[in-house]
């Protein structure tokens, strides 16, 4: 039953042939069973109960109520959106015991068609970070070739208390990490907890995970998702993104989520056409643009030949395939460093301990309150970043950094624009440079040096806010997903997801199958 | 050595600009002192924006509300809550532009300005620091006291939108402090002047017109005492034809008088600081009003450099006309720049002028007129209703006599008792000399006891009409004549006051009833021809 698609669940939980009931039992079980991967921080199983309950009784109403678009269908949604009683810690210590008062307009438009929450992942603090092991609850694993010890299928709680911070891995054996920084979110798609998953991205965050862990990942055009109840990283670039087992079901939750809300004024107003997704996709007419930039160092030969069969199965096709250029991709990832410094430094100046939020116990006076409360709060990453924000912001530095950095981001905006004016469609690019690192290996290198590696093929993407998509490709000759990025035009989402589909179609991807462990007992 | 010397020179080209200058500049430096001090002032005015809701929050925006009741989750910068621009917070901004004459910005920006203060929860506030809403506007007002009167114009530099922060509380005994965040997120008109006042009766004349014309658009009920208008002021001082002085800022200014006196005091102290040899710091000061004086802020910060930042959560605020308007495919929430222009209401200056036009009267008088809420509605009311009486007289009468007696009973010009129809009446039988001046103050003061009995009954009942027969007034004044020949004589001898003594008692004799003006034709006449 977890094996299903989104589209396939639906379809089932619509015609009866499953319950609500037996599909959340057999979720609880999965997420039980996969606590090892440390994907959720918080579940939410008696709501999930509730829930279910509620749509198999919406059935045998004598009167039958709206068949909604995701009826008892379970999500999981990233600890940075905000829910409505429960607890958004995102992954820091600042808001370990925050429970906001409202809701995210996009888990809102989720819950309000049916769908419910199963639980908030796991993340790196305050979404700073490209490999999901930079937060309060512990590293998150990677599914794909994880070794399932027996001890996980018992019920475990962790009491966050408990989670030591940094030295989470314990087992002698390595594992592979989730990416970042919504590893919780793909790792809970991927092991079949879910069937379908919110995370954010603001430069890579949901495709580089979605390519580690073998799933969908799909960046919207920024403006087209609401950002009211996302915890900010970096507002002009943050977008609500989502994780799916298929592009037809990334399709169906972005349907459901898209187009102007009220609260964000950086949405678009003009009215939403809801679409699905056509079966046969012809691509004759398309180019497809292949950025000669991406062919970076430390790209893995794996990944390389996955990207060339790529491009020859689009040319075989039909379509058009040429090389083109995106000259300013290379200051992308210093340019982004800037931007992200200043953005975090200002986003993060709320977190003080008056309104909300840990609050040292140091209250002298109202300064010392600010210092301690925010020593305690924030984790090393944070509290560099802020470091650096301030100062690329000083009235001295701002024309130097910000000022130049913005003037950059139009260049890199402009590479985008200029290339689709010159009649590209698409752009097809690898996710990542090489498939999931070992947490081992991963973890010997700071946390910039990484992002910078993590982000690069992601990232300039953020900085024009076109969208772009992930979608598993193949395996690795060490059996891990490999996955591609598809970039397209700014507001034409269904065109890529269109694209995005036809590729799936032809690639065949073999989701990772966990239902061995239900027969462990 | 040399190079240096070239410095000193052309920075005194730089100061003086002409050489001759330069030469004038040393020789008259010996008697500096003898020059006369120049003061210069500049205005920031905080005006909030009278609307139902907050700035960037739904949350509502009333003076006094309970502690924290105001408060809407953005106020309170819980994470993930962004700010969304009220409309009409815009639209107010856009009037008051426009009041102001100013040119309205087609495209302004918000930024983030930063600091740390507990009752600015989001840790900044947002503002329109490099593309305000609107700049290059000017106002005209009118300064007065008992010897002159004077129309000035004031320039502005911009005009923005921001937000208030909320307010903290001190328990210096405890030792906590206490916030109310229901100001916080209110609208506020960041209203920027250039340094083009003189001293603190001007300045304070300006914040009276800017008061005015404000409440005259209702974009800001401007209570000062209740800080939904607050000023700061920048001064300093210099010599005449020296460069201006380093300037001290004095904040939060909450009355038209602490305007007047504190700029009044920091003059004085900054001049009495430089001529004992001292230098004015670039600091921030408050206003005492207990003694009168500024004093610099008790929680003096170090320089704060703000670390500006646009606000990327809200677009930029994009501004119509009507010829651009046609080019949006969405017009619900767009701003017509030319459709605020038509719902400008006449401006106090628009009103002084007509008023001096249609009615041809002193600008000194009309300034009092508009300058007193409700005189101009009551003035013209009883020119509507009497349409022939005099309106100098009906002018002269509202200010000279029924001000007075408004404020000594206390009441505003709303609740005046007396009907402007019998006003109107009142002034025809002063007008036609049926009644004297005088006797008109005292049916005045009737009427506000009786406010139901027409004038003219007043005048009936208490025998009080005039006497203008001249055949009546020659009978007094013949009267007075044959009981004081000594005076006669003084008269004739030259000494011409005596016709004054003569008159007046020829008024008593007629039970101060006698018509001045013929009584003392009449009796110059009696006096030439005898």
């Amino acid at each position: 039953m977890l094996s299903l698609t989104l589209k396939e669940a639906v379809h089932k939980l619509r015609d009866g042939s499953i319950t609500a009931k037996d599909l959340c039992e057999k979720c609880i079980e999965r997420l039980n069973k996969t606590q090892q991967l440390n994907a959720f921080i918080t579940e939410t199983v008696d709501i999930s109960r509730d829930s279910a309950a509620e749509t198999d009784k919406r059935r045998q109403k004598s009167k039958p109520m709206r068949w909604r678009k995701l009826e008892g269908l379970p999500i999981a949604v990233k600890d940075n959106f905000c829910t409505t009683g429960i607890r958004t810690s995102c992954a820091t210590t600042m808001l370990q015991n925050y429970i906001p008062p409202y809701t995210a307009t996009v888990v809102q438009r989720l819950q309000d068609e049916g769908a419910y929450l199963i639980g908030k992942t796991n993340m790196d603090e305050f979404a700073m970070g490209s490999g999901s092991v930079d937060g309060i609850h512990g590293p998150v694993r990677n599914p794909w070739k994880y070794k399932f010890t027996s001890s996980n299928t018992s019920e475990q709680t962790k009491p966050i208390e408990q989670v030591s911070m940094r030295n989470y891995h314990t087992s002698t054996d390595d594992w592979h990490i989730a990416g970042g920084s919504s590893g919780g979110s793909a790792a809970a798609v991927a092991s079949g907890v879910c069937f379908g998953a919110l995370g954010s991205d603001t430069g890579g965050s949901t495709r580089n995970p979605a390519a580690y862990c073998g799933v969908v990942g799909f960046k919207p055009t920024y403006g087209m998702l609401s950002r009211h109840g996302l915890v900010p990283l970096v507002n002009s670039m943050d977008v609500p993104a989502l994780f799916s087992k298929t592009v037809d079901d990334a399709s169906i939750l972005f349907n459901v989520m898209a187009g102007h809300d009220v609260h964000d004024s950086t949405t678009v107003t003009d009215e939403f056409n809801h679409f699905t997704l056509p079966d046969n996709i012809d691509i004759k007419d398309l180019h497809i643009g292949i950025p000669k930039e991406y062919h970076a160092p430390g790209l893995s030969k794996d990944v390389h030949n996955a990207w060339e069969e790529a491009a020859d199965m689009f040319e075989k096709a039909g379509a058009k395939v040429t090389q083109v250029s995106l000259p300013h991709t290379q200051y992308s990832i210093l340019c982004y460093i800037v931007l992200n410094c200043c953005e975090v430094a200002s986003n993060m100046a709320r977190y003080d301990g008056i309104e909300f939020g840990h609050r040292a116990a140091n209250e002298d006076s109202t300064e010392e309150l600010y210092a301690a409360t925010r020593h305690e709060g924030f984790n090393d990453v944070v509290r560099d970043r802020i470091l650096a924000g301030n100062y690329f912001l000083l009235r001295q530095n701002y024309e130097k950094y910000f000022a130049k950095a913005m003037q950059v981001r139009r260049l890199i905006s402009e590479d985008f624009k200029k290339v689709y004016a010159s009649g590209v469609d698409i752009l097809l690019t690898p996710t990542t440079l090489t498939t999931a690192p070992t947490y081992k290996w991963f973890t010997e290198r700071d946390n910039r040096t990484s992002s910078e590696e993590q982000d690069i093929f992601t990232q300039p993407v953020n900085m024009a806010g076109v969208p772009a998509i992930s979608v598993p490709s193949k395996l690795s000759t060490d059996g891990l997903p490999i996955g591609l990025q598809f970039i397209g035009q700014n507001f034409k989402d269904k065109e890529l997801l269109t694209i995005a589909k036809w590729y799936e179609q032809q690639v065949q991807f073999k989701q990772l199958d966990l239902d061995y462990l239900d027969t462990v007992s | 050595m040399a190079a240096s010397m070239q410095k000193i020179s052309s920075h005194i080209c730089q100061l003086c600009k002409r050489r001759y200058l330069t030469f004038k500049h040393k020789r008259s430096s010996s008697n500096l002192k003898s020059k006369p001090w120049k003061s210069v002032v500049g205005l920031e005015i905080h005006a909030q924006i009278n609307t139902e809701s907050k700035l960037f929050s739904g949350a509502e925006n009333k003076f006094g509300g309970p502690t924290n009741t105001q408060v809407s989750l953005f106020d309170a910068a819980f994470p993930g809550t962004l700010p969304v621009l009220n409309k009409g917070c815009v639209e107010a901004g856009v009037l008051t532009a426009l009041a102001l004459r100013c040119t309205v910005n087609k495209v302004s920006k918000f930024d983030r300005k930063h600091y740390f203060y507990a009752d600015l929860p989001a840790g900044y506030q947002i503002t329109q620091q490099r593309q305000p809403l609107a700049v290059k506007g000017h106002v005209d007002y009118c300064i007065s006291d008992k010897n002159s009167f004077e129309t000035k114009t004031a320039n502005i530099t911009q005009i923005q939108l921001e937000q208030d922060s909320g307010k903290s509380l001190h328990d210096e005994k405890d030792r906590i402090s206490l916030i109310d965040l229901n100001r916080c997120g209110t609208g506020l008109m960041e209203i920027v002047t250039e340094p083009d006042f003189s001293d603190g009766t001007d300045a304070s004349a300006f914040v009276k017109e800017l008061q005015k014309i404000l409440q005259t658009i209702k974009t800001c009920d401007c209570k000062m005492e209740e800080g939904s208008l607050r000023v700061d002021a920048n001064i300093s001082v210099h010599k005449l034809g020296e460069p201006l002085g380093i300037r001290t800022e004095v904040k939060n200014l909450n009355s038209i008088k602490s305007v007047s006196k504190a700029i009044s005091f920091e003059v004085k102290r900054q001049i009495e600081l430089l001529e004992n040899g001292g230098i004015v710091e670039n600091e921030t000061r408050s206003f005492d009003t207990e003694i009168d004086e500024t004093v610099p802020m008790r929680d003096k910060e170090v320089k704060t450099d703000y670390r500006f930042m646009p606000e990327p959560n809200l677009p930029p605020l994009h501004l119509f006309d009507s010829e651009s308007v046609k080019t949006v495919s969405s017009k619900m929430s767009v701003i017509n720049i030319d459709d605020i222009q038509q719902k400008l209401p006449p401006l106090p200056e628009d009103t002084r002028k007509r008023l001096e036009q249609q009615y041809s009267l002193k600008r000194r008088d009309v300034a009092v007129l508009v300058d007193n809420s409700g005189l101009v509605d009551y003035f013209e009311d009883v020119m509507r209703l009497s349409p022939t009486t005099s309106a100098k007289l009906v002018s002269n009468f509202i200010i000279n006599q029924l001000l007075g007696v408004l404020n000594d009973r206390k009441l505003t010009i709303y609740k005046c008792p007396v009907k402007t129809e019998d006003f109107g009446k009142l002034i025809d039988l002063l007008h036609t000399e049926e009644i004297s001046y005088s006797t008109s103050c005292k049916v005045l003061d009737e009427m506000f006891e009786h406010p139901n009995i027409a004038p003219k009954d007043i005048v009936d009942q208490k025998d009080w009409r005039q006497i203008s027969d001249t055949q009546i007034l020659t009978n007094i004044c013949e009267k007075v004549l044959e009981e004081h020949p000594k005076l006669i004589s003084k008269y004739r001898k030259g000494k011409l006051k005596y016709l004054h003594t003569l008159v007046n008692k020829a008024v008593i004799d007629s039970n101060n009833k006698a018509n001045p003006r013929i009584l003392k034709q009449i009796m110059e006449d009696l006096l030439d021809n005898k």
